[in-house]
C-alpha cells in the first residue's frame, strides 16, 4: 500500500499534550490531528484558535483539555492574530516557541482567507493548520467553499445540492510562494507528524491542509472515521503532497486506482448520488490528479 | 525644548517615547502620517519595534490582540471606515482586558465619501469597553498617548486617543516633546500578570458559560469606574514630572456661570475665545471641555457646573433618531437630580464643516434667548 516515500519513523513521543475529557464528537478527526500536531511540536507552542469546532473541544472556562497556552480569537483572525503573537515573541527575544494557527475550513477558505493571504504575502513566521471537515460543522453542517461538489449540507439540501467544486486552497497558498505547504490526513499520522516537524524547522509561513473526518457532518458511522480518511487518499480525492516555495511539488503517495464510489458509499452526505453523479465526481478527481502529476513531474 | 510638529507626528513621538514593541497598521486618510512617521523612526533606529504592515485594519487590531496577549506593548492608528472595520475586535480587545493603545483621527463615516472631521466614527465605538480621550492640541496628544499606556496597563482596558482630522492631525503647532529619560521614569516596562507562555500554559478568551460571564462584565464596569481615579492619579504623576496635566474635564470660567457651553476636541479652542468675548461684555458664560468620554466623568461634571441653569452642548456627531451624543450623556447624568440644567443640543461641524466663532455665537445667543429649547436638536450651521 505504501510507496517508498511513506517509509517513515513510526514512533511518536510518549508525552501527551491533550487530555481525555474533551468535548469533541466521537470519531472526530480534528482531535486526532491536534494530538499529533502537539506531539510534533513537543508542546513548545502557543495555539491560536479562531471560531471553529476547536473553540468548543477544549472545554469551557476554567477547564482546558490542552496542556499548551491557547489564544481564542475572532473567526477571521487566525492568521493575523498569530502574526501578532509571533511579533510579540520576537520582541521578547523568544525564537524557540512555535506559533500554531489552528483553523477550520470556514475560517480558512472563507472568512479568514484575506488575513491568511496577508500573512502569506508577508511570510510571517508561524505554522497555519487548516483542519478541513468540508463544511461549517460547529454551527450545524452548512456548506463552505471547502464543501465538495454535490454534497448534502443543511444549506445545500437534497433538491439544491452544492453545484460548485471545492476551492483549491493549496493552489492559492502555492501562488503566494510560501516556503512550505502540505496536505495531510488523519489516517496517515506519521506523514502528518513528519510534515509538522518539517514545518517547525522552516522559517516563514507554513501551511498544512489536513482532511479531518467529521462523522456527525458526513453522516458517517464513527468507527469508519479513519477508514473514510484513508479512502479519501487512496481514491485520489485528497492526495498527500508537499509544495516547496510554491513550485516544487512532491507527491507522498501514489495509490493504485480505487473508484471514488468506495469513499462516497460510506457517507450519508453522498447517499443521494446517482451513478451519473458519481461518474462526474470520478472524472473531476481524475482530471485533478493528472494536473497534480503534471506539476509534480515539471 | 519646543518643536513645531503636526498633530499626527505628536502621536508618533508619544508612541516612540512609550517604547511600544509592536506596531500594526493599515493606511487610511487622515491617519497615514502617524504610521509613516513611525516607519521612519523605526528605520532610523529611534523606535525599536516590530512593524506589521497588515492588509486591513481588522488584521491590525487582531495582531495587536495577539502581540498584547504575549505581554508586549502595542499600538495601532486608524480613522473612520478603518475603525468601523475593527469594531468586532474593539469588543474583543476590551473583553480580553488588553491594554492596547490606538489613535483614532476623527473622520466622518461614509456614505457618501468624505475624508473630513466629525466624531461619528469614535462615538460609534462608545459601548466597546475602550477608554476614550478627546484631545484639543498636539501637546495634549503626545502627553495623552504616554499617559494612556500607563492608565490602560493599570486598569487592563484599551485606550483610544482621539484627535480631529486636519484641524489637529495636519496642523503644525509648537510641542514640547518629552525625553526618553523622563518618560522611562514615568512609564515602567509592561509586565502583565498573565500572558501566553508555554511554561505557564493558560487559556485566554475561551468558551465562558452564562454562570461566569456576568461577573466578567461586572469587572469591566468596575475597571471603568476605577479608571476615573486612575486617570487623575496618573495625570498628577505626569504633572509632577512634566508640568502638564489635563484631568477628566476642563472647566473654563465656569464659576458663577449661568450658561455653560459644552464641547470636546479642537472646537474647544475656538469656544474659549468666544467665551472670553462674552465675559468681557459681562455675561456669565463658561465652557466645559470634556476630555474623557469613557469613562464618562459624571460626578466631576456635576461638580464643575453646579449652579448653571442652561447647558449648550455642541456635538460634532449625531445618533440618528435621537440627537447629539454628548448632549444625550449630559441629559442622562442629570435626570435623577432635583435641580438640573436645561440642556440645549446643537449639531454642528459635520464632515469637516468649520465650527466658526460665528457658529458658536449663534449657539450662545439662541440659548440665552430661550427659556426652554423649542426643539430636541438645533442645527446652527445648516443651510436651508
Amino acid at each position: 500500500m505504501c510507496s517508498q516515500e511513506m517509509e517513515m519513523e513510526k514512533r511518536f513521543p510518549d508525552e501527551e499534550y491533550m487530555t481525555s475529557g474533551h468535548l469533541a464528537c466521537s470519531g472526530c478527526g480534528a482531535t486526532i490531528a491536534m494530538r499529533y500536531a502537539l506531539k510534533a511540536l513537543r508542546g513548545n507552542v502557543i495555539v491560536v484558535l479562531p471560531a471553529c469546532c476547536w473553540t468548543i473541544i477544549p472545554g469551557a472556562f476554567p477547564h482546558s483539555a490542552l496542556k499548551v497556552p491557547l489564544l481564542h480569537v475572532a473567526f477571521e483572525t487566525a492568521a493575523s492574530s498569530a502574526a501578532g503573537v509571533k511579533a510579540g515573541l520576537e520582541m521578547k527575544g523568544d525564537s524557540t516557541t512555535a506559533v500554531l494557527a489552528w483553523a477550520g475550513d470556514g475560517g480558512t477558505f472563507d472568512i479568514g482567507l484575506q488575513a491568511l493571504s496577508g500573512a502569506a504575502e508577508r511570510d510571517d513566521d508561524f505554522i497555519y493548520v487548516c483542519y478541513d471537515n468540508e463544511a461549517y460543522m460547529n454551527t450545524g453542517i452548512q456548506r463552505s467553499s471547502a464543501t465538495p461538489i454535490l454534497t448534502w449540507t443543511t444549506t445545500t439540501p437534497l433538491r439544491e445540492l452544492k453545484v460548485e467544486a471545492k476551492k483549491n486552497i493549496m493552489e492559492i497558498m502555492a501562488a503566494h510562494r510560501i516556503p512550505y505547504a502540505a496536505t495531510a490526513s488523519v489516517a496517515y499520522p506519521e506523514d502528518f507528524f513528519n510534515k509538522m516537524k518539517k514545518a517547525k524547522e522552516r522559517k516563514g509561513l507554513k501551511f498544512i491542509h489536513i482532511l479531518s473526518t467529521c462523522p456527525t457532518g458526513w453522516r458517517l458511522p464513527t468507527q469508519l472515521s479513519i477508514k473514510a480518511a484513508r479512502l479519501a487518499v487512496l481514491t485520489r480525492i485528497f492526495p498527500l503532497y508537499e509544495i516547496e516555495n510554491g513550485e516544487r511539488y512532491t507527491v507522498n503517495l501514489r495509490p493504485d486506482f480505487h473508484p471514488v464510489k468506495e469513499y462516497l458509499d460510506l457517507q450519508g452526505r453522498f447517499s443521494h448520488l446517482k451513478d451519473q453523479d458519481i461518474e462526474v465526481i470520478q472524472e473531476n478527481v481524475e482530471r485533478e490528479w493528472k494536473r497534480l502529476m503534471k506539476k509534480a513531474e515539471a | 525644548m519646543k518643536t513645531v510638529i503636526e498633530g499626527s507626528h505628536a502621536v508618533s513621538y508619544g508612541v516612540m517615547l512609550s517604547r511600544v514593541q509592536v506596531v500594526s497598521a493599515y493606511p487610511i486618510t487622515p491617519q497615514t502620517h502617524i504610521v509613516e512617521k513611525l516607519a521612519e523612526l523605526r528605520a532610523n533606529g529611534e523606535l525599536q519595534a516590530k512593524f506589521l504592515t497588515v492588509e486591513s485594519e481588522h488584521s491590525a487590531m487582531a495582531s495587536c490582540i495577539g502581540a498584547s496577549s504575549v505581554g508586549v506593548r502595542t499600538f495601532t492608528a486608524t480613522s473612520s471606515q478603518g475603525l468601523a472595520l475593527m469594531h468586532e475586535l474593539l469588543h474583543w480587545a476590551a473583553g480580553a482586558r488588553l491594554p492596547i493603545v490606538m489613535a483614532n483621527v476623527n473622520r466622518t463615516l461614509g456614505a457618501p465619501w468624505n475624508i473630513w472631521s466629525d466624531q461619528n466614527d469614535s462615538l460609534s465605538q462608545r459601548d466597546t469597553g475602550w477608554l476614550q480621550f478627546y484631545c484639543e492640541s498636539s501637546q495634549e496628544v503626545v502627553d495623552t498617548v504616554i499617559q494612556a499606556y500607563k492608565i490602560s496597563e493599570k486598569v487592563s482596558l484599551p485606550s483610544m486617543v482621539v484627535l480631529d482630522a486636519f484641524y489637529l492631525s495636519h496642523t503644525f503647532e509648537p510641542v514640547d516633546i518629552p525625553d526618553f529619560e523622563r518618560v522611562d521614569r514615568f512609564l515602567p516596562p509592561f509586565e502583565p500578570k498573565y500572558k501566553l507562555d508555554p511554561k505557564d500554559a493558560r487559556s485566554f478568551s475561551g468558551l465562558t458559560p452564562p454562570d461566569l460571564l456576568t461577573e466578567m462584565r461586572f469587572q469591566m464596569q468596575q475597571a471603568m469606574e476605577e479608571a476615573k481615579s486612575v486617570i487623575l492619579q496618573i495625570d498628577e504623576e505626569y504633572f509632577n514630572i512634566f508640568g502638564r496635566h489635563y484631568q477628566l474635564i476642563e472647566p473654563y470660567r465656569c464659576d458663577d456661570a449661568e450658561l455653560v457651553l459644552v464641547t470636546s476636541g479642537t472646537v474647544s479652542s475656538t469656544a474659549r475665545d468666544v467665551i472670553d468675548r462674552y465675559r468681557d461684555e459681562g455675561k456669565e458664560i463658561g465652557l466645559l471641555k470634556i476630555r474623557t468620554f469613557r469613562p464618562f466623568p459624571s460626578e466631576e461634571i456635576k461638580k464643575a457646573i453646579k449652579g448653571a441653569s442652561k447647558l449648550a452642548v455642541i456635538d460634532r456627531n449625531i445618533s440618528y433618531g435621537m440627537g447629539g451624543i454628548f448632549a444625550e450623556e449630559m441629559r442622562s447624568i442629570f435626570c435623577n437630580e432635583k435641580i438640573r440644567p436645561t440642556v440645549f443640543s446643537f449639531i454642528a461641524g459635520l464632515g469637516g464643516r468649520d465650527i466658526t466663532q460665528q457658529t458658536i455665537s449663534n449657539v450662545i445667543e439662541y440659548t440665552l434667548e430661550q427659556d426652554r429649547p423649542k426643539a430636541e436638536i438645533f442645527w446652527p450651521d445648516l443651510r436651508r
